[in-house]
């Protein structure tokens, strides 16, 4: 069992007043064990109803659609704790995910309410806390901290539980730039040197440059699914589902557009400046 | 100030009265506030004076602080002080004007009077002072534990949870209402100017938005605990167990012999 998480046929839609409005339809989509994969789309793409249902808090509404966690089915009610247990899910607003006023009793919080022993749940509350770089700040309250410090903190309530994966949406929307490099910084090493298979959902480009794999999500469908460098070269693409481009990339397909020989598939500033240095002794000789 | 909920009013330190588990002090002031309505008279009054007066002295508070409690319930113990004076029946009559008048025993009355709600805002600042919100709460559940012999666990369980949440929140709302207060500014309302009623509908555009915003909160919030395996708090285990120590014992050796002090002297005067 190679796959972490798997869609299949999987669709959801809500019901109201204006009748039924689908949010995906017929998704397929399965995540590796270990992997780094980012989902990328623009409001309204249903990237968080696929956060969603990655962990059974949304259910397939279709009666053949499956989520499969590790083979075993979200639909089942009485897999619920062990699919949650497996699969933590961080979301956008660090503030409305904290629910005790001192930060160390906060990330206690999900092994407290798996039943653990208190000398085991304090173990896991200082290395949970050790990995997102929060441990001195244990006995501080939550609004005495930044936006980034909490976000991290609502990072530890949920690795403090022993997860596989670990679903972000959207965790750096309402960050500021500091911040959103703390918490990508400590996302990208729990995936490295603690082995847990991460999902990152978003839509801001930067943040998917070290991914293993990018999937483009709009209107409730993948339209491309591959590695940064092949998403971020197809620009068009990009543009037309409304993601901001990043300035270096938007750089070089600018130039490319322009006559100029040159690779657009570069994603760090250092690689954008090498392949233009590389354009520009061409231009010469 | 209502930011600061979190820690209230705590005062931070490592006395004896901050060691006491927070059951103890809860407990022991439960008592110590119902002994100091059973004394009779201001001589029996003397003895939680007294006792109260050695728990500030050992709790290290700055007295600045309990001075500024007591600040604020001053009118309260103006006006009851006035409203005894006239009270008193017996002793030499100090002052006669129209219907009133003021014995020596209406003094004593207020001074007793005035004297204990003074000595009941000190001892239950005590508390306050030298413990957390999150202790309160912990030791409320901790102490309403017993009812769930009648069937009551989750609800103890709930209430616990209400004000830990409660604690969490209020300074997130507190940040909130501020914004929103702004927002509005900006937009032209005017909130200080008016009278009475007009300042009420001024708070409309205020409440609202609050509302609405909490009620988001509340669903994401409920969401969150869900995903960590949060279920109503069926098996759940606190990483915090409370422990009582030999402080508490011996606290509660002592306020047994201050509260048989009270009887004693109700019974001998």
């Amino acid at each position: 069992m190679d796959n972490q998480i798997e869609f299949k046929n999987v669709a959801f839609s809500y019901d109201n007043e204006q009748g039924k409005r689908d949010i995906i339809k017929d998704f397929n989509l399965s995540i590796k064990r270990g992997s780094f994969t980012v989902i990328l789309g623009h409001n309204g793409s249903g990237k968080s109803t696929v956060a969603k249902l990655m962990n059974g808090l949304y259910k397939p509404t279709n009666s053949d659609g499956t989520v499969l966690v590790d083979g075993i089915d979200t639909k089942d009610e009485k897999n619920e704790i062990e699919i949650r247990r497996k699969v933590g899910l961080v979301f956008q607003n660090p503030d409305n995910q904290l629910v005790a006023s001192i930060v160390e009793e906060d990330v206690a919080f999900g092994p407290e309410n798996l039943g653990f022993a208190p000398e085991k749940t304090r173990e896991r509350v200082d290395e949970a806390l050790k990995a997102v770089d929060m441990y001195e700040f244990r006995k501080s309250t939550p609004h005495h901290l930044s936006g980034g410090q909490k976000q991290r903190v609502a990072i530890a309530g949920i690795i403090a539980m022993k997860p596989e994966c670990l679903i972000l949406d959207e965790p750096t929307a309402m960050l500021d730039p500091k911040g959103r490099a703390e918490v990508i910084r400590i996302i990208e090493k729990l995936n490295r040197e603690n082995g847990i298979t991460v999902v990152l959902i978003t839509h801001f480009m930067e943040e998917a440059q070290s991914a293993d794999r990018v999937v483009l999500l709009s209107a409730g469908e993948i339209i491309r699914d591959g590695t940064p460098k092949e998403i971020f070269s197809d620009i068009k693409t990009l543009k037309a589902v409304g993601l901001d481009v990043p300035q270096t990339t938007e750089l070089l397909y600018e130039l490319k557009e322009n006559g100029i020989d040159i690779n657009t598939d570069a994603i760090s500033v250092e690689e954008t400046a090498a392949l233009i240095s590389a354009a520009l002794h061409l231009e010469e000789k | 100030m209502l930011k600061d909920i979190t820690f209230g009013q705590y005062y931070e330190g490592k006395s004896l009265i901050h060691r006491m588990d927070p059951r103890a002090k809860i407990v022991l002031l439960i008592i110590d506030m119902v002994f100091l309505f059973l004394t009779k008279n201001i001589y029996s009054l003397i003895v939680p004076a007294v006792q109260i007066f050695l728990i500030l002295a050992v709790s290290k508070v700055p007295a600045k602080m309990f001075l500024k409690n007591i600040k604020t319930i001053l009118p309260i113990i103006i006006f009851t002080t006035i409203i005894n004076l006239f009270y008193g029946s017996g002793g030499t009559v100090l002052l006669s004007f129209w219907h009133f008048t003021v014995t020596t025993a209406g003094v004593w009355r207020s001074v007793y009077m005035a004297s204990r709600i003074i000595l009941l805002i000190l001892i239950s600042s005590v508390l306050t002072y030298t413990t957390t919100p999150n202790d309160i709460t912990d030791a409320i559940e901790s102490l309403l534990s017993f009812l769930k012999i009648f069937g009551l666990k989750t609800a103890v369980h709930m209430l616990a949870m209400m004000m830990t949440i409660a604690l969490r929140f209020i300074p997130t709302l507190v940040e909130e209402t501020e914004k929103i207060m702004s927002a509005q500014k900006a937009r032209g309302a005017d909130l200080e100017k008016g009278k009475l009623f007009e300042r009420i509908k001024a708070l409309i555009p205020i409440l609202i938005p609050l509302l609405i915003s909490s009620v988001r909160r509340a669903y994401e919030l409920a969401e969150a605990m869900e995903c960590r395996c949060y279920n109503g708090g069926v098996g759940r285990v606190r990483m915090k167990q409370l422990k009582y120590s030999l402080v508490d014992l011996y606290a509660a050796i002592i306020n047994t012999a201050f509260c048989g002090g009270v009887i004693l002297l109700n019974i001998l005067l």
